[in-house]
């Protein structure tokens, strides 16, 4: 836990959200470990002055999703079997087409119409490489 | 100490009267280790719910618990677990500050004099400064580090950010999160300033013409409140839906704001032939205004 944390009350993500995808991003480069301990809630709650509820969501969220785990009484820890490069990559692309679907949601697009468009793309993209 | 108490207060359907005013059946606990944003109009109630809170005030009907004693008349047992500070308090202006700092010192016994001296660092004061030449900010800061150093188990601050300068009023912030570090310390703090309150604190409380608008820990709160834009085709018009806080209609978009958001709203918009084009969520200010908009409307009505 050496990359200092920056949390920001103008980003448009939650508290909570900047505290998971931050920690997400310390194991998906490696910083932290399977295995390593991860500060204490209050620990991480006076460090980056963020309310204590705000960490224990993130942290209860990151458990869910199998990134850490906490073993009561001795803190909590990064996953054992965490994959996390390519679920990082995953959440990119679920946000990529998320906003796609709200552009396409304004300009009264289908799901359909939107898929073929995707296609378009593609074929434009392949034309233009080869 | 009594061990059997969990909440660092509890007020329980506390009412106050006075000449224009009337603090009205309110009902507020905080649990031990947590932080508690109290968030008002100027005249809500909240200084007048704090003087209840640490016996400056008897209530009328109600009860108010104070960590785990009987207020007001167990005050002279909790007075050590609490310490208040308000920015209309006033220090003994002849007297320097170290002054001040060995005469509270003497009175509490769990005077932390290392902190003080870290305390004194932090908020940039000088001990042997005068009270009568403090600026206004200096004045507030030397009487957070009155309080703090006597390591109360609640703390309990009425607008503590208002006369801070940026860089105090982080420093302030850090010291309060620094006390939570330990769970069996508690603090309350009223302020206007949402974001503070949105940052550090794990409850929050809405107080308006002296009733509770609303309180439940800063989470939830956040999670319910969104604002939805709306595409209503000509023709289409949209049902009473519940949950509906407020509903500002347009030529043909509208903004629609719910305390109870879920995904299934989108289903039943879209039923009655209206289209969500944008869902956001709302800072605690928003859900603020709005919450004391709707209050302010029900009690009119």
């Amino acid at each position: 836990m050496h990359s200092p944390f920056v949390i920001s009350q103008t980003d448009p993500r939650p508290l909570y959200q900047q505290v998971k995808d931050q920690l997400r991003h310390r194991v998906a480069v490696g910083e932290l470990k399977a295995g390593d301990e991860i500060p204490s809630i209050r620990q991480l709650a006076a460090d980056i002055r963020v309310s204590v509820i705000t960490i224990k969501r993130a942290y209860l969220e990151l458990e869910h999703e199998g990134v850490i785990q906490t073993r009561q009484g001795r803190g909590s820890f990064v996953a054992d079997n965490v994959r996390l490069g390519d679920s990082l990559k995953e959440q990119e692309l679920t946000g990529h087409l998320r906003a796609a679907l709200q552009s396409a949601a304004l300009l009264h697009l289908t799901e359909d119409q939107l898929i073929e468009r995707l296609r378009e793309v593609r074929r434009e993209d392949s034309q233009g490489s080869s | 100490m009594n061990d059997v108490a969990h909440n660092a207060f509890a007020l329980r359907g506390v009412t106050k009267a006075f000449r224009h005013f009337k603090l009205d059946d309110l009902s507020l606990e905080l649990p031990m280790g947590q932080i508690m944003g109290m968030v008002g109009p100027n005249g809500a109630g909240k200084s007048t719910t704090i003087r209840l809170l640490i016996g400056l005030l008897a209530p009328e009907a109600g009860t108010v618990e104070l960590m785990g004693r009987r207020i007001p008349a167990q005050m002279a047992d909790a007075k050590r677990d609490v310490a208040f500070v308000s920015d209309d308090m006033r220090l003994y202006g002849l007297a320097r500050l170290d002054w001040h700092m060995r005469f509270v010192a003497s009175i509490f016994p769990d005077w932390d004099e290392r902190y003080a001296q870290k305390l004194l660092k932090h908020f940039n004061l000088r001990p042997d400064q005068y009270v009568k030449g403090l600026s206004r900010g200096e004045h507030v800061k030397a009487l957070l580090l009155l309080a703090l150093a006597r390591r109360p188990r609640l703390l309990v601050l009425d607008e503590p950010t208002s006369g801070l300068d940026p860089v105090a009023r982080h420093e302030l912030l850090s010291e309060l999160m620094e006390i939570v570090r330990d769970e069996s310390r508690s603090i309350l703090f009223s302020s206007h300033n949402t974001q503070d309150v949105e940052r550090i604190c794990d409850q929050i409380a809405f107080i308006d013409r002296g009733k509770l608008v609303d309180a439940r820990d800063k989470e939830s709160f956040l999670e319910r409140w969104r604002r939805l834009s709306l595409d209503i085709p000509a023709g289409v018009a949209l049902p009473r839906l519940k949950d509906v806080v407020d509903l500002t209609l347009g030529e043909r978009l509208a903004i629609l704001t719910t305390d109870r958001y879920e995904p299934a709203l989108h289903g039943a918009l879209e039923k009655c032939g209206a289209r969500v084009t944008d869902v956001q969520r709302m800072s605690l200010e928003e859900i603020f205004v709005a919450s004391v908009m709707r209050s302010r409307v029900e009690v009119q009505s």
